[in-house]
């Protein structure tokens, strides 16, 4: 039924290695273009085995630097890399300069690594959309691990959660205060924590510190987030961080937990693509609706106010008609 | 049909070949395209031609812009294109700035460069033509 004759000429392709086809399949899954569905579903019964990564924390914390190490040290042990590096867009052009790529020093003829920069292109729901579908592709291609980059905002990126099967959230030293505005959302995502710039005098103190804020915040289905000290120059630590990720990727599978994780996610994107398609139809139909016209007019004279135009506008959608 | 499909942003790749160790141009460049609404792959400074024409695919881009100032210009941009016919995706445009003497630019013109542009160019200049390129490449 499924056998190689049966799929998409461009998933056949991926699946066989092309490279070419694969970058082709990730730009077409970022904009949504028909083509992007049917190799998505040709594909996703092959898709869910592989460790995703997510290396998020604020901007300019070493997340770029690491990932190249990171990758350094997986193709040490024979395990070929996918990365996913998002940059925000602009809201105002929708324009956007990514420049993870900048630290990436693998060399050009290493098959085993590819890496992909993703612009956010506005909300959030989309990145993670395509992000997703970009990690689905590179696993079919045959890549063994997948690392995603997180936009590096001011603050963590929560939605890496329902994406990446571990999450290593990376700070650096004199990050007392940082700790404080990010420790909401901080320990629920952390499945291990990163102080990079050990060489910067405060590292000892802040992992310390990290420790600490971990110990009191056990997790649920009893993983309790290590703290590795890292630096990318010299290099330091990058062994143990992968060691870190790797023990909770086994933790996943012997306690059951990765299941439990990934139906959670799973929910989570199909919801968000119902939303999706829900909220385009939504707006494509209230733009030709005559009835908000007239409603736009009593709201605009103050006869009405604007909850109670919406509210009659959403009636028949909310009832099901 | 997804209503963004017309506008999904032009991609493009900005890297700079050679030993010299200054980018400002390219960067200026590089924001210029963004702020026209591209998603700009930096690639950053002393990349080789291996490496452009690798990031060049794994990024999808629509058009290349090399920038560079050395005076390697003749050696560098024609083994882009080169690799790039190697990987069967000559199709992707590449353009060019930096210092480079008319008769150079005239034989790296014949050789495929689509564009290039002098110190004196305008970042309208360099835009539009980047646009149209993009566009009757696609
Ligand atoms: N001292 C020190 N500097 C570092 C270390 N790692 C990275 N840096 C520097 O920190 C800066 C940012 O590094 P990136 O790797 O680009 O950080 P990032 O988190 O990817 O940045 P964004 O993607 O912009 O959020 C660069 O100037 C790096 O050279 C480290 O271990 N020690
Ligand atoms: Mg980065």
């Amino acid at each position: 039924m499924t056998g190689p004759a049966r799929l998409p000429a461009s998933a056949r392709a991926i699946l066989e290695g092309d490279r070419r086809a694969l970058a082709r399949a990730i730009s077409e899954a970022e904009d949504d273009r028909p083509g992007a569905a049917a190799v998505a579903r040709a594909l996703y019964a092959r898709t869910g085995k592989v460790p995703i990564v997510g290396i998020t924390g604020p901007l300019g914390v070493g997340k770029s630097s690491l990932i190249n190490l990171l990758v350094n040290r997986l193709r040490e042990l024979d395990r070929t890399v996918g990365i996913i590096a998002v940059d925000p867009s602009s809201p105002y052009t929708g324009g956007s300069v990514l420049g993870d790529r900048i630290r990436f020093e693998r060399s050009a003829t290493d098959a085993g690594v590819f890496f992909r920069s993703m612009a956010s292109r506005g909300e959030a729901g989309g990145v993670a959309a395509a992000t997703r579908e970009a990690a689905r592709l590179m696993e079919a291609a045959g890549f063994d691990v997948i690392l995603v980059e997180t936009v590096g905002s001011g603050q963590v990126d929560v939605a890496i959660r329902n994406i990446a099967t571990s999450s290593v959230v990376v700070l650096v030293p004199h990050l007392g205060d940082e700790v404080q505005t990010l420790k909401a959302g901080l320990f629920e995502i952390a499945d291990v924590f990163c102080v990079n710039k050990a060489d910067l005098p405060g590292a000892d103190l802040a992992r310390r510190d990290l420790r600490e804020l971990v110990g009191l915040g056990a997790r649920a289905g009893g993983w309790s987030a290590p703290v590795v000290a890292t630096s990318t120059q010299p290099p330091s630590g990058i062994e143990e961080l992968w060691n870190a990720v790797d023990a909770h990727e086994q933790f996943l599978d012997k306690t059951g937990q990765r299941e439990v994780d990934e139906r959670r996610r799973l929910s989570v994107e199909i919801v968000e693509r119902v939303r999706g398609e829900v909220g385009r139809a939504l707006s494509q139909r209230l733009e030709h609706d005559p009835e908000l016209k007239g409603l736009l007019d009593r709201v605009v004279a103050r006869s009405i106010d604007p909850r109670t135009a919406a509210d009659r506008l959403a009636r028949p959608v909310a009832r099901g008609r | 049909m997804p209503l963004h499909e017309k506008d999904a942003p032009i991609r493009v790749l900005i890297a700079k070949p050679g030993l010299d160790g200054h980018d400002r141009g390219a960067k200026v460049v590089a924001r210029a395209l963004r702020d026209a609404g591209m998603e700009v792959i930096y690639a950053g400074l002393r990349q080789t031609p291996e490496e452009i024409v690798r990031a060049a695919l794994e990024e999808d881009v629509d058009l290349i812009g090399l920038s560079i100032l050395s005076g390697a210009h003749m050696a560098l941009f024609p083994k882009v294109l080169q690799l790039l016919k190697r990987e069967h995706a000559g199709d992707i445009p590449v353009f060019a700035g930096g210092i480079i003497p008319d008769e150079d630019a005239r034989r790296l013109r014949k050789a495929g460069i689509r564009a290039i542009f002098g110190p004196g160019s305008s970042l309208e200049e360099i835009v539009s033509t980047a646009r149209k390129l993009a566009r009757t490449a696609q």
